[in-house]
């Protein structure tokens, strides 16, 4: 609105004199009024055309009209809305008059826009000049294409720059000759962009003709061989049907049809009904039929035969010029290798992303797992806990950025609490009873889980991450991550890090490796394995309550959250092999890398890709029963 | 010397049976079908289910408590019991149906016809209308029950096979069955794995071929037939147990290593067990989805397995009845709770609705038998009969380490 208030002063200052009337324009109104009142898409092209030609007046009125910002009055002028109202025509200030609004489809729009583009091309406005750009991506004529050519240069750089290739791809499209438009081919080959794909596609588009031989100068793209992979015999029956090179075959519908419309007195050419729930009775009632010459005869197998040697099976170009469609072709090919390299990159920062998320949600239980060989059930609901903190946090406090800050060290000292609790209640009192402490704490994961349902209620919260962390890093049309996901990737480095940190550089990591490698050993150096073991079981919990706000903020927040993720955090922890960071990082990104595979060789079925994972893993533990990287020593006899 | 027969053994065997017997007898002459009709038709149904649960619960039994082998994928061999015999029910109870809709036709319709109709009907709901391959002898009730063990049967052979040979114990084995299950469940969930995705089967509860017999006489026979199947399995259970066998499997929970030493093949004994536990699951399956009448994938997920795992703790592993009672009881009481009908508990300030603090209720108690009375309700059985172990210093560690007190478990 605001837009063509602006537009409408600024007309207003073109013209110094406003009461100079455009005598051609006035000419097309009045003689065309009754087609700008009710204008049909199909139809109002030439008088669009017509109005354009008037000059800057007009233009301004097609701005209007495609704004739907015009409007008719009864006596037949047509207004610019704004503040007081413009004539149209006149370019007059006309305060006070009043019409009824004038509301073009969007067909009728299209055909307005594409008449401004040309004139808009060099407009002073970028944002204008843009949206110009952004009619012709949609499509244009040669005429268009001359004129971008004319308004190449552009002071925006971008702009430029969008220019530029937009001519290529109409030259592409709608070239002046098929040497240019090879030309232009060849400029974008290897070119990856959506738009140069699409360009393509229409030159490339191939329809299927049944011939004796090769029809006279059509492009024929290849020859298929019916009954292969590309041409399975029935479509080349249908095709030959459909071109009445063949007598439609009898389906067994088709044949129940004919039988049932000829039972003469519960017979069917002498063959009791009764009988017809044989295949063979069935023909032979039909053969009976045919000879009597009550239905016509269908094609045989014989005659389809007879066809399908007879022909010969095309596939031509809709493009006519073998040049256009050849480079057409190879350009194609060059952009679906790199395509296929670059989905490999995407793929590749996909499966980080994913390894990322499960090397948080697994490391505090490969630690735990190391230190006191227990699997802690309730871990899942550990990192479901971090999640309802960030949530809770977030009500509490409305910046965004903030919460998370506040969030992010509560999850971890809430869920590093609840795990020393856990421990000291009941993991403690289970030592050496690896089986009992997995059902121990499995009860405490339905307690707990059951909790969080009665506390926040059943349905999903969400977490919502703050305006930076939204969007994603795009570098093309193909690769892009989103920032929640890269930030999730620099938490678990941190993390990593943070973690090999205390390991090797702290009292208390050495105190853990000890422990781990041989608790009675290491308590009679004076260490207190069960300190140890309490604290370490906190450290891990505490990690599961961060994973629980990385995946809440990509997940919604439920109680079943930590469910999710918990088996797959066993198999990174069994995968990898215990005891060491290293080997929990390996059976993640093993883990990440091979669901994104399987998944990423059939997208449609994302549960047969987890099935074929878990196979995998169940196998793979053929091979390396104690994980990737297994503990060594004495410790690896317990 | 004569060994007294297995069954005199304990007298715990005669008990059950006889409790089993009498629990049977009482429930059909209170049913409706053959009685004065006190019980609802429903209740028949519930108890007829408990007991297949508690079968599947017998069989864990062996596997945990006799074996030592913690399987968190036992539900999965249930479900496919179900699932075998579902395929049988419900392809010949759609072909019945289909057979008539065609009869109305003018021409009689071929054996391809008739087929295709039943698969159109059947797997039209996931969008396909061919019958797929696993479905090939789902026309035939007597393969169909072969099926019910011999699938479940090899596939706990070949997991066994695989994860025993590669002496993957302990911890990793519960996961890696728990993986197992998973898999099979998310499998199942796919629409195009031929058992009608996420659906499931329906429709279970007609049994083709009895139309003309009401629901209220087939919940009885099927009470009966599941009381009967887990008699004769718990006997069959009590007889593996009973001689040196079981003196074997036992041996094996207690230290696998010493079993291997002394030259018994301890992988033969495990695949054998695991399989016949199996295969036994699969029939109390394969009783009990006709009762409930739809088998969907989400029976097979991990969360199934644990409850029947914590069924066999709260009951007390190591004894076969105590597995019964935990199933019936822990089962029982879950649905009395969950299904609205407990009456709620005033504490003053908050009033306990236990549809939603049952679950927490079940999870603080489980806790709380694993770490006070590891025996679980067997326990009190074993008090009352004044079987006590001897006193070798420290509190008894339950079954898994049962060759290890508490004092010696921990050095």
């Amino acid at each position: 609105m605001t837009r063509f208030r602006l537009l409408a002063c600024a007309l207003a200052l073109i013209l110094p004199i406003p009461a100079l009337a455009n005598p051609a324009l006035q000419a097309v109104v009045d003689g065309n009024i009754d087609q700008i009142e009710r204008p049909s898409r199909l139809t109002v092209g030439p008088l669009v055309a017509e109005i354009a030609a008037t000059g800057p007046e007009g233009l301004a009125l097609l701005q209007a009209w495609a704004g739907r910002d015009l409007s008719l009055t009864d006596d037949g002028r047509l207004l610019i809305a704004g503040d007081p109202p413009l004539d149209a025509v006149t370019g007059d200030l006309a305060p006070g008059a009043e019409g009824s609004a004038l509301r073009p489809n969007s067909g009728v729009r299209g055909v307005i826009e594409s008449a401004l583009v040309t004139g808009l091309l060099s407009d002073p406005d970028p944002a204008r000049r843009a949206s110009a750009l952004d009619t012709l991506a949609r499509g244009g004529t040669f005429e268009q294409l001359q004129a971008l050519r004319g308004a190449l240069d552009d002071p925006d750089p971008a702009l430029a720059a969008r220019k530029a290739r937009l001519e290529r791809l109409l030259t592409i499209q709608v070239g002046e000759d098929n040497a240019a438009r090879v030309n232009a081919i060849n400029d974008l080959a290897g070119d990856v962009g959506l738009d140069f794909r699409a360009a393509l596609n229409p030159l490339l588009a191939t329809r299927t003709v049944a011939a004796p031989e090769p029809p006279d100068g059509a492009n024929v793209a290849r020859e298929l061989t019916p009954g292969g992979d590309d041409l399975p015999r029935d479509a080349a029956l249908a095709q030959l049907v459909q071109q009445d090179l063949l007598q439609p075959p009898l389906t067994r519908d088709g044949l129940r049809g004919v039988l049932a419309q000829h039972i003469v007195d519960g017979k069917v050419g002498g063959i009791p009904v009764a009988d017809l729930s044989s295949p063979d009775a069935r023909d032979r009632a039909y053969e009976a039929l045919e000879a009597a010459g009550t239905v016509p005869p269908a094609a045989t197998d014989a005659e389809a035969e007879a066809a399908l040697e007879a022909n010969r099976f095309f596939q031509l170009y809709a493009e006519t010029d073998p040049a256009v469609t050849d480079a057409a072709a190879a350009a194609q090919t060059r952009a679906q290798v790199r395509l296929a390299a670059m989905t490999t990159i995407d793929l590749g920062l996909d499966a980080l992303s994913l390894a990322s998320i499960y090397f948080l949600a697994a490391i505090g239980l490969a630690v735990t797992f190391g230190v006191m060989r227990v699997i802690n059930m309730a871990h899942g609901e550990f990192i479901m806990m971090g999640a309802y903190t960030g949530y809770t946090v977030q009500t509490l406090i409305a910046d965004r950025t903030l919460s998370l800050i506040v969030a992010l060290p509560l999850a971890f000292a809430m869920t590093f609490v609840a795990g020393v609790v856990l421990y000291r209640l009941v993991i403690r009192h289970l030592a050496h009873r690896p089986l009992e402490t997995l059902l121990a704490t499995f009860g405490v994961s339905i307690a707990l889980q059951q909790l969080a349902k009665n506390i926040f209620g059943t349905q999903a919260r969400p977490l919502t991450s703050p305006a930076w962390l939204e969007g994603s890093i795009t570098v093309n049309d193909v690769i892009g991550v989103s920032s929640i996901r890269v930030a999730i990737f620099v938490l678990a480095l941190m993390f990593l890090g943070l973690f090999l940190f205390i390991m090797k550089r702290t009292r208390l990591g050495l105190e853990v490796r000890a422990v781990t490698q041989n608790p009675g050993m290491a308590a009679s150096m004076g260490i207190n394995p069960d300190r140890i073991a309490m604290l370490t079981f906190g450290l891990g919990s505490g990690i599961a309550g961060i994973a629980g706000i990385a995946i809440g903020l990509f997940a919604q927040v439920t109680s079943e959250l930590g469910q999710g993720y918990i088996v797959q955090s066993f198999m990174t922890v069994v995968v990898g092999g215990v005891g060491n960071i290293w080997g929990t990082l390996a059976g993640a990104t093993l883990i990440g890398g091979l669901s994104k595979v399987i998944e990423s060789l059939n997208p449609a079925n994302t549960l047969a890709a987890q099935t074929f994972m878990i196979l995998f893993i169940i196998i793979f533990i053929q091979f390396r029963p104690r994980g990737i990287i297994p503990q060594r020593g004495r410790a690896a006899e317990a | 010397m004569t060994r007294k027969p297995f069954i005199l053994q304990s007298p715990s065997i005669l008990v059950v049976l006889a409790v089993l017997a009498v629990f049977t007898v009482a429930v059909t002459v209170l049913s409706h079908a053959y009685g004065s009709g006190v019980i609802p038709t429903s209740t028949v149904k519930v108890f007829g289910m408990t007991l297949c649960l508690a079968l599947a619960a017998v069989a864990m039994d062996l596997v945990w408590g006799y074996l030592g082998i913690l399987s968190l994928g036992q539900m999965a061999f249930f479900a496919l019991g179900g699932y075998m015999i579902g395929q049988w029910l419900m392809y010949a109870r759609t072909e019945s149906i289909v057979a008539v809709q065609l009869a109305q036709s003018p021409i009689p319709p071929t054996a391809l016809e008739l087929q295709e109709a039943v698969a159109n009907q059947i797997f039209g709901v996931v969008g396909s209308a061919d019958l797929p391959l696993v479905w090939s002898f789902a026309h035939s009730l007597p393969l169909q029950m072969l099926l019910v063990v011999v699938v479940p049967g090899l596939l706990a052979l070949v997991f066994g096979w695989l994860a025993f040979r590669s002496r993957v114990n302990g911890v990793y084995l519960s996961i890696l069955t728990q993986a197992m299950t998973l898999a099979l469940a998310l499998w199942l969930f796919q629409n195009d794995s031929g058992f009608r995705g996420n659906n499931g089967l329906s429709g279970l509860q007609n049994l083709p071929g009895l139309e003309g017999v009401d629901q209220a006489t087939l919940s009885v026979w099927f009470l009966w037939a599941s009381a009967a199947a887990l008699g004769v399995f718990y006997l069959l259970a009590a007889w593996v147990v009973s001689g040196k066998f079981g003196s074997v499997i036992r041996a094996i929970r207690d230290d696998e290593t010493r079993v291997r030493f002394l030259g018994y093949p301890v992988e033969g004994f495990k695949l054998v067990v695991f399989t016949l536990a199996a295969m036994i699951t699969a029939v109390a399956g394969a009783l009990y989805y006709p009762q409930a009448g739809i088998i969907n994938p989400a029976e097979l997920m991990p969360i199934a397995s644990i409850y029947l795992a914590v069924w066999v703790a709260i009951g007390g592993r190591g004894r076969l009845y105590g597995a019964v009672i935990g199933a019936v009881v822990v089962s029982l009481l879950s649905s009395w709770f969950t299904g609205g009908r407990a009456p709620d508990l005033n504490l003053g300030v908050y009033v306990v609705n236990w549809v939603d603090w049952w679950q927490v209720a079940l999870g603080l108690s489980f806790v709380l038998v694993t770490l006070f009375a590891p025996k679980g309700i067997a326990g009190i059985f074993d008090r009352l009969a004044g079987v006590m172990p001897p006193s070798r210093r420290g509190l008894d560690l339950g079954a898994d380490q049962g060759a290890l007190q508490e004092q010696e478990a921990k050095a």
